[in-house]
């Protein structure tokens, strides 16, 4: 198999893939596009690629995926061997095409306040702002009551899955969309703990979680 | 609205890259607080000039832009000026190599002070930390001795004889290397780096930061590169540089205060922030204001 990454490196929905791929031990090869600023996402050869024009696509052999959320799925149900990062149990599987919706919430209101103040996009910044406080304040609780009842991530399973992929690079990149995270506890705390997942690896802008935790 | 030194006024001020400009469309930019329209008109010169009711997008015909602010091109991008300025920009010779690959990286929001970005573009301390595995790696954490003048011909502050030790230098870099740096701030708010090239010995590749100050607060980076490399796309040359910026932006934005304070009793320096003392000290001397909480009189 040779698995191929249409990446740009300050996508955080690019990251996503980055990331599962890294913790899976996967190798692939990165065509870098220029999303910005030269929009090759919207350029007649990355359209013949997604018709949407929208970043990230991957290539397996012959086979042409794009959106984030999808290819995360793809990527565990073909090459994870536990089954533990997109669960085969329906319920758990409702609960992570959950969190992936989610995911893509927090990419069109953290992700777009982020992409209006550091790239210029015209968007509604204090719309999108408000957005990801809403979403973020409902994480939080939902991360906080977890983690009375034992529950370390986003869905119900004792280990991690693609749901915490999926939501944890724009929560992580909210303060470039002028989005602090300094009322969130739990949401932060839960951020520490993805980067302590084996094979975690780091983007532009995200950093490893301190090694004091660790220590302690 | 803060008041905009003298000096600041009558300096060129970057405010986008030429090519992304498109023709008989209308861009909006913030200059030191001022509302600005651009646009190009049909052979590609830019038109700037106070914005009024115009939006991102709108259709212009650049012809009707009659009360225009002064215009120049230079290293790929448009420079303009709220006051009166110099004839020429400050010279950067290796752009008009014909062998070099020149292009801009985008222009990315910070927010933070225009003289902030310019002081972390100086400072080689952070390498190990913030540009991991690139540009620095532990245990090799030392700023050696470095020379910094303040040339007085040139009126720019030049950083020379800085040495760092990079994993991944540039690109084009196969192996890690002893870096050899100059450092110049040829203007308040643009600082332009020379490093040793890793394809050919004898000649340095060109990196420069051009800030336009959008508030106090808040600035507009805009990046060129202009390097030796024979075989990196322009796409992976800015994807390289881009790396490198993204890692900066979180750090950058979490100074505090944003403004940049002169007051040398401000914030403790220590002996790798040679280069950012006399900065501020130039700054100060200039009479900057803009962008600094300025020495205390």
């Amino acid at each position: 198999m040779t698995i191929t990454l249409y990446d740009f490196e300050l996508s955080g929905n690019c990251y996503k893939l980055r990331l599962l791929m890294s913790i899976l031990k996967l190798r692939y090869n990165i065509v870098p596009v220029d999303f910005y600023p030269d929009r090759q996402h919207k350029a007649d050869w990355f359209l013949r690629l997604n018709p949407f024009g929208q970043l990230p696509v991957l290539k397996d052999d012959d086979l042409i995926l794009s959106d984030s959320g999808a290819i995360l799925a793809y990527l565990a149900k073909k090459y994870d061997e536990s089954g533990q990062w997109f669960p085969n149990d329906p319920a758990v599987t409702a609960e992570v095409l959950r969190w992936h919706a989610v995911a893509d919430d927090i990419t069109s209101t953290a992700s777009a306040a982020r992409l209006a103040l550091g790239f210029f996009y015209d968007f509604d910044i204090e719309k999108a702002q408000k957005g990801a406080h809403r979403i973020f304040r409902l994480m939080d609780e939902h991360l906080w009551f977890g983690e009375r009842e034992g529950r370390d991530w986003l869905c119900s399973p004792d280990h991690p899955t693609t749901a915490d992929i999926a939501c944890f690079p724009y929560v992580m990149l909210s303060e470039e969309g002028g989005i602090s995270r300094q009322d969130y506890p739990a949401l932060r705390r839960w951020t520490d703990r993805v980067r302590r997942i084996p094979g975690f690896m780091v983007m532009s802008g995200i950093f490893p979680a301190g090694r004091a935790a660790e220590e302690s | 609205m803060p008041s905009i030194d003298p000096i600041t006024r009558d300096l060129w001020q970057v405010i986008a890259a030429t090519d992304e400009v498109p023709v008989g469309l209308v861009e909006i930019t913030t200059l030191l607080d001022v509302r600005l329209a651009l646009t190009r008109d049909n052979d590609g010169n830019p038109v700037v000039w106070r914005r009024t009711d115009e939006e991102q997008g709108d259709e212009i015909d650049p012809e009707t832009v009659l009360d225009r602010l002064p215009v120049i091109t230079g290293y790929g991008y448009i420079w303009t000026s709220l006051g009166t300025p110099p004839k020429e920009l400050f010279p950067i010779p290796e752009y008009a190599e014909a062998d070099r690959k020149n292009m801009s990286c985008g222009s990315i929001g910070l927010a933070v002070s225009a003289p902030r970005a310019v002081e972390n573009f100086l400072d080689m301390g952070h390498f190990p930390y913030v540009h991991t595995d690139i540009l620095g790696a532990e245990p090799h954490t030392e700023v050696k001795e470095y020379d910094v003048e303040v040339s007085e011909e040139r009126d720019e502050v030049l950083a020379t004889r800085c040495k760092f030790i990079q994993p991944r230098a540039a690109k084009s870099a196969t192996e890690a290397m002893e870096v050899e740096y100059v450092y110049r701030v040829p203007h308040p708010f643009c600082s332009v780096l020379y490093k040793s090239c890793p394809e050919d010995e004898n000649r340095r590749d060109v990196i420069a930061i051009f800030l336009q100050p959008m508030t106090e607060e808040r600035c507009r980076a805009h990046l060129l590169q202009s390097m030796i490399d024979s075989t990196s796309t322009i796409t992976d040359l800015r994807r390289f540089q881009q790396t490198i910026f993204g890692q900066d932006k979180p750090i950058l934005e979490n100074q505090y205060p944003k403004r940049l304070p002169l007051d040398p009793r401000a914030e403790t320096p220590i002996r790798a922030d040679k280069s950012a003392i006399a900065y501020r000290r130039w700054l100060s001397q200039k009479g900057i204001t803009y962008g600094v909480i300025p020495m205390a009189s």
